[in-house]
């Protein structure tokens, strides 16, 4: 494949790949997200023979359209209910239903693609909350066995070299850096004005939101053209700074990256030794192959990187490869969310930009004592509708509320003026927050339902602990306060309920120094086999305040120098 | 009803064998009535449905248009909502089939049972159709497919114009919902951002930590 070239890599090897099976490269990485760009671009940059294993197809920006019934309705970018069925149950007593419980970036790039691209750094009470707060009963809250500092150059890499705009210092409550952002913010548009003033009158200190999409071009990459077609779709000017537009083409252009598409990892395989020897896949066609490496990096997200280890059990694993500790696939966290609406006098036309320009973190640590529970985050101006989710929800399930205020008529006259005058005068303010690692919370493998290829699906099982609740409806009674204050005509919200959808998938792996009580240790070494890596949201400890794929980025550049100092000295296990 | 039909047909006949200069004279004028006309071209004498047939498209048309009704901005009929669900059923939404099949003769039962002498959905008045269509609302036996046909219609109305599915014909649905069709926007972007001076810092000394 060219240097640099952007085609897509099915169509221009069909049959053949940079490297065979039977080359043990230096690593196979499964997954080609947010992590796994990045660690691919690292040990790519670095000398490594790297493949990719993704299991989505290789699109690119000529496939990014706006159409949001490709998008949205026949999951062009995303996971499939039909080719890979979930199944949902609250706790583990209950037998779990068959339904959609999740949406993930199926494709190269992963979810990076379609993210809202709101990428907050954690603080530095996100590594040490435990210590300073104490244990929390009926949960498995713990610190983090590495802190903001060890992860500090790691956050500035991602902002420098993958392209975060924003604004040093505008927030009091910023954690400290080592370095400005790259770019300044991206223009703020009128929810942004709205709810910066508002904010202001009460108090509270809102600034520009730290975004993964450019407000200036970079080579071979536009600036945001502020098209409206954001959350949820990929971007077609490759201003959203996704893994694909950034580090999987990087990685691509060093020569020695392989990016393999169409290839759904379904077994890591281990020999007598203990170490593992590569990753087995199916091809488009459906014939499976082991691709063998010197060492394993799992990157498949907090739901399929579980998934892929309970899989790949063996009779020294028979739990799971890597699960001496039971806990791969535990401590499921989705953060906690709610949302408030507004209508103004005038218009908006927030359809007009990227989704979110102000953010605020006077909430991002709440006292427990004051207010009786645990849990902070941030508060969001937003408008992430596109014309038809405004007009009639349904994204990502079909019950999701749309635009139009409670007790709309749903057809007819009074529908169609609604329409026709709200969908330029609305706004939205999300609410962001921690959610509690809870044992019983987790991704497993159905016992019944198969997906496309035969493989045991996806068992989501997840009840908000209490305090996520609280917390959630606490933050949202804020964002009616503050569109009180900002004068809006109306105001609604739905009530907080109980998860039944993740979009945020963390904590399944979890990092720790105790074997017992974690799956990976600080350099992402799983504690079980020696040449086994995991890096992505599963990795997480806590869960952080509500954007998590900044730090997963930044995760996997410090994973990609611990792993490649193992690699260096001969200590990968090989 | 009788003088738009007129008008509609003088405007077919003017768009086409008009002289350059006379479209150089007439410009923003003829180019909306080229737009007008080819909108009306395409309702009007349109190739087959691929999955209704004339009858069901009619009765389809006439339910969408109360859904989302012409009045002084175009509705689901001007966006073209018929043809977007005629192709809709036979591609991504083949799973809805069975529903219109099902669906409709039950409606035209209701039509004739609440309006005798009615015989379809599309020969009753817009009042009485209404009242079909609020009963259906309610009646959880119908309520599926009522469902199906207004997400269908809605879809249809606003769907992205640079789409393949024949819907939001002429952005007539983004118009009526006030969204420009370009692909990028410069700011400022609404009445609240456009006197927005650059980011200040707040006033008062920020608090810390």
């Amino acid at each position: 494949m060219a240097a640099g070239s952007q085609g897509r890599g099915e169509e221009m090897r069909p049959d053949q790949h940079k490297y065979k099976t039977s080359d043990e490269v230096d690593f196979v990485i499964v997954g080609s997200g947010a992590a796994g760009g990045i660690l691919a671009k690292e040990f790519s940059t670095n000398g490594f023979r790297v493949v990719v294993l993704e299991q989505g197809p290789y699109l690119t920006e000529s496939d990014f359209v706006h159409d949001e019934i490709k998008i949205l309705q026949e999951d062009l970018l995303t996971n499939h209910p039909k080719l890979q069925p979930t199944t949902f149950r609250k706790t583990p007593d209950e037998k779990a239903k068959q339904q959609r419980a999740l949406v993930y970036g199926r494709l190269v790039g992963g979810t990076s693609v379609h993210f809202t691209a709101n990428f907050w750094r954690f603080h530095e009470i996100d590594f040490v909350e435990r210590s300073k707060i104490g244990s929390i009963a009926g949960t498995g809250f713990a610190d983090w066995p590495i802190t903001y500092a060890d992860l500090e150059p790691y956050y500035t890499k991602v902002e420098w070299e993958i392209g975060v705009s924003g604004l040093a210092g505008a927030s009091p409550f910023d954690p400290p850096r080592s370095k400005p952002y790259p770019m300044p913010p991206l223009p703020v548009k009128s929810s942004g004005v709205i709810f910066e003033r508002a904010a202001r009158k009460l108090g509270w200190h809102p600034f520009p939101t730290p975004m993964a999409i450019l407000s200036q071009p970079r080579p071979g990459r536009s600036a945001c053209v502020n098209c409206g077609f954001c959350l949820a779709f990929g971007c077609e000017v490759g201003a959203k700074s996704s893994s694909l537009a950034t580090a999987i083409r990087m990685a691509e252009r060093t020569g020695r990256c392989e990016i393999r598409p169409n290839s759904y990892v379904h077994r890591v395989e281990m020999d007598s030794i203990g170490r593992v020897t590569g990753a087995v896949y199916f091809d488009k066609q459906r014939n499976a192959h082991l691709q063998r490496a010197k060492a394993v990096v799992v990157c498949a997200n907090g739901a399929e990187t579980p998934r892929l280890l309970l899989l790949s059990a063996n009779k020294q694993f028979p739990n799971g490869l890597a699960n001496s500790s039971g806990l791969v696939g535990k401590y499921l966290m989705l953060n906690s969310y709610a949302e408030a609406l507004g209508l103004f006098e005038h218009p908006l036309n927030d359809y007009k930009g990227y989704a979110v320009s102000r953010v605020l973190h006077d909430f991002y640590e709440l006292d427990p004592q004051k207010v009786g529970f645990y849990g902070g985050g941030g508060l969001d101006a937003r408008f992430d509708f596109t014309p038809i989710t405004f007009a009639m929800g349904g994204y990502p399930l079909s019950e999701a509320p749309g635009g139009l205020p409670p007790k709309t008529p749903r057809w007819g006259k009074a529908f169609k003026d609604a329409l026709s005058h709200d969908f330029t005068r609305t706004m939205k303010i999300g609410c962001h927050g921690t959610s509690l690692p809870v044992e019983a919370n987790s991704f497993s493998l159905d016992p019944d339902l198969k997906d496309a290829w035969g493989l045991p699906a996806l068992r989501m099982t997840y009840k908000n602990h209490r305090d996520d609740l609280k917390l959630a409806a606490w933050q949202q009674a804020r964002a009616l306060e503050l569109l009180d204050v900002a004068g809006a005509r109306m105001k609604w919200h739905t009530l907080v309920e109980e998860d039944d959808f993740a979009f945020h998938l963390l904590g399944t792996c979890r990092m720790g120094n105790d074997p017992k009580t974690s799956v990976i240790n600080s350099d992402h070494r799983t504690h079980d086999v020696k040449n086994l890596f995991l890096c992505d949201g599963s990795s997480f400890v806590t869960s952080g305040r509500g954007q998590p794929t900044m730090t997963i980025e930044a995760l996997a550049f410090r994973a990609a120098d611990r792993i490649m100092a193992f690699a260096k000295r001969g200590d990968l296990g090989a | 009803m009788q003088d738009a039909l007129s008008r509609r047909r003088f405007l077919l006949g003017s768009a086409t064998g008009v002289s350059a200069t006379w479209a150089a004279a007439h410009w923003p004028a003829a180019l909306a009535a080229a737009d007008y006309a080819r909108a009306a071209a395409r309702s009007a004498g349109r190739p087959n449905f691929e999955f209704f047939t004339p009858e069901q498209a009619a009765e389809i048309d006439a339910i969408a248009a109360r859904i989302i009704p012409t009045d002084d901005t175009p509705g689901a009929r001007e966006a073209g909502v018929v043809y977007f669900i005629d192709r809709a059923l036979k591609t991504f939404a083949s799973d809805s089939q069975k529903s219109y099949i099902e669906g409709l003769p039950v409606l035209q039962a209701r039509v004739r049972e609440m309006f005798p002498g009615v015989e379809k959905f599309s020969a009753a008045a817009p009042e009485q159709q209404d009242e079909v269509l609020r009963s259906f609302d309610e009646d959880s036996n119908a309520k599926n497919f009522f469902e199906t046909l207004r997400r269908h219609t809605i879809a249809g109305f606003l769907i992205d114009p640079d789409s393949d599915t024949g819907g939001n014909r002429e952005v007539v649905g983004w118009k009526v919902i006030g969204r420009d069709r370009e692909h990028m926007f410069q700011p400022p972007f609404g009445y609240y951002d456009k006197d927005y001076p650059a980011w200040q810092p707040a006033p008062k000394d920020a608090e810390k930590k």
